[in-house]
């Protein structure tokens, strides 16, 4: 019997070709196992079984007819509900997208798809990726399988809950301030920020253009790696998806870390640190050093600003990607309004949640006449400063490691009611969010009340392949 | 440094958004946005003056990597999605447009 909890690519890989199982049993049995447990957990909004079973019984032909397999052959997969699958609703976690059905493919998803990948369904999330804690999607909170009474991080939350709780292989979710690396660490699962343009967004319903990500959760640093393999590139669909060529992130991922240098930034170890975090991940930085890195002490003197500078950024954005939410082209319309302007609002009002309409309001503040040059401006050049700390940085070291969380999953219901505390969750996060750098959150340890650990390893742009290696030598460490 | 943030300029702000604000939403949101701006007013601790404001990563990159943004494709005419799938997920739509309530009065 196979353990769907701790299955990798490879096992699942392996498992095909011998004859161990099928793709069709393999999506199968997760479909059995996300009926029976998922209750508890809230991380599928969706279920994509038809798509899925034939997909998976195009593979099975192919393995019974001896043919090349392709990489990610047989292997399921969830996908984070703001990405878009033909013949799946995407809600993004809202009631203004109820009963959307997109008429296209994400490529993201599309290219996993081609590669082999059995689709399962669509993962929960906070609404349009606004949050640290899955606990503004409308469609009701997403739990920690670590420990039920916690929430699994955001806004990929049900990304997250999903890998870990043996519901898909891998998944796809989103980070534009933290939502993939942040979820990663309070659930226990390897998380991948790619950089800034390395995947396309195409298909991914936006929420700050400059910020928004695409990126994988994995059990392992291998899986992440060659999910990103198979997802980076240009695209004809997008026009900022880069150019820059594409690596083999797996091989870069095994080369061996000694002689590397570690840069390890005063300013991510401060006030707020919980003091088994610190542990977890200065012992983190110990291991790295024993397999041969050069530890340097660095200074990323403008990271307390980030925080500030992401809110004004990332809400001025949301405000205009979601005046595209309005009740005529897809979702939900409020039927009630005899006039024009009156349907908007009123189907805004309907259909947008609490957060949302804070972020939106912030950011229309932040952009309307008066306040421009104070906010917006003033923010686009601290975020000026945070990149070139980054930059300078990097001249230096080859990866940069930090703790991953201020402090490990925290109780559902505790910060719903301050945004501000919300916030301040993602301090570790967001400037390499506004840098557009790379970076992995990977698990390092537990707590004494065993809730995850993670820790976050960031690289240069497109420099994905030192950011895994220095990452999979973290995990070596923890065998 | 900020200014308080009224309940009249939350109304003429959600107004701007086209969100239609409860009274107890825009106490609310009154609350909130003060609590937000007062943590947002420490970036004027900085000196910026000269420092270019950042829009998008590539700018700051310049010749280091194959710079994102200015991918430019071959200007050629390739299908497009379906109009009749696209219509069909709107609220409201004849065959051909999209339907909203009347704008113009006879």
């Amino acid at each position: 019997m196979m353990n769907l909890e701790t299955l990798s690519i490879d096992q699942a890989r392996a498992a095909l070709t011998s004859g161990e199982t099928t793709a069709t049993a393999l999506a199968e049995s997760h479909y059995a196992r996300i009926a029976q447990e998922d209750g508890k957990i809230n991380s599928y909004l969706s279920l994509a079984k038809d798509r899925a079973l034939a997909q998976a019984s195009k593979i099975d032909a192919l393995v019974k007819a001896g043919d090349p397999l392709p990489p990610l052959a047989g292997v399921p997969l969830g996908i984070k509900d703001v990405l878009t699958m033909v013949g799946s609703p995407a809600t993004a976690g809202s009631k203004i997208l109820e009963g959307y059905h997109p008429p296209y493919d994400c490529t993201a998803v599309a290219k996993l798809e081609a590669a082999g990948a059995v689709l399962l369904g669509k993962l929960n999330c906070d609404e349009f990726a606004m949050g640290s804690s899955n606990e503004n999607s409308a469609y009701g909170p997403v739990h920690n399988p670590r420990a039920l009474d916690r929430v699994p991080g955001g806004s990929s939350g049900g990304s997250a809950a999903a890998v870990a709780a043996g519901f898909c292989v891998a998944s796809l979710g989103t980070d534009t301030g933290g939502s993939i690396r942040q979820p990663a660490a309070f659930c226990g699962v390897t998380g991948l920020l790619p950089t800034w343009g390395r995947v396309s967004r195409y298909g991914l319903i936006a929420f700050a253009s400059s910020l928004d990500r695409i990126g994988p959760f994995t059990r392992n640093v291998k899986d992440a790696a060659t999910l990103l393999g198979v997802m980076a590139g240009s695209d004809i669909m997008d026009a900022t998806a880069s150019h820059t060529p594409v690596n083999d992130y797996v091989a870069e991922s095994q080369k061996p870390v000694a002689g590397l240098k570690i840069g390890v930034p005063e300013e991510y170890f401060g006030e707020g640190l919980d003091p088994e975090i610190r542990a977890a991940v200065e012992k983190s930085i110990a291991d790295l050093k024993a397999a041969g890195c050069e530890i340097k002490k660095i200074s990323l003197p403008h990271t307390r600003y980030a925080i500030p500078t992401y809110y004004v950024i990332a809400t001025a954005e949301a405000s205009s990607n979601l005046s595209r939410f309005d009740g005529v082209r897809f979702g939900l319309r409020d039927k009630s309004a005899a006039t024009l302007t009156g349907m908007y609002r009123q189907t805004r009002d309907a259909g947008f949640g609490a957060e949302v309409k804070r972020r939106i309001l912030l950011g229309t503040y932040a952009l309307s006449a008066g306040y421009y040059d104070a906010y917006y401006k003033k923010a686009q050049q601290v975020r000026t400063l945070l990149t070139r700390d980054f930059l300078s940085a990097f001249a230096d070291v080859d990866a940069i490691v930090t703790p991953m969380t201020p402090t490990p999953a925290f109780k559902l219901g505790e910060k719903t009611d301050d945004p501000v505390a919300m916030y301040l969750a993602d301090v570790y996060t967001v400037a390499a969010s506004l840098a557009g750098i790379c970076g992995v959150s990977v698990p390092c340890g537990n707590t004494k009340d065993g809730l995850p650990i993670g820790v976050q390893i960031l690289g240069k742009h497109f420099a994905e392949g030192m950011a895994l290696r220095v990452a999979q030598a973290v995990e070596n460490a923890q065998k | 440094m900020s200014e308080t943030v009224t309940l009249d300029v939350v109304r003429r702000v959600a107004e701007l958004a086209l969100l239609e604000l409860k009274d107890d939403e825009v106490a609310r949101m009154q609350k909130d946005l003060n609590a937000i701006l007062g943590h947002i007013d420490q970036l004027n601790e900085l000196d910026t003056a000269g420092v270019p404001p950042m829009a998008q990563v590539s700018e700051i990159l310049g010749g280091q990597v194959e710079a994102s943004a200015e991918a430019l494709r071959e200007d050629v005419v390739r299908p497009s999605i379906d109009r009749t799938a696209v219509l069909r997920e709107a609220p409201e739509a004849d065959h051909r447009f999209f339907k909203v309530p009347k704008v113009i009065e006879r």
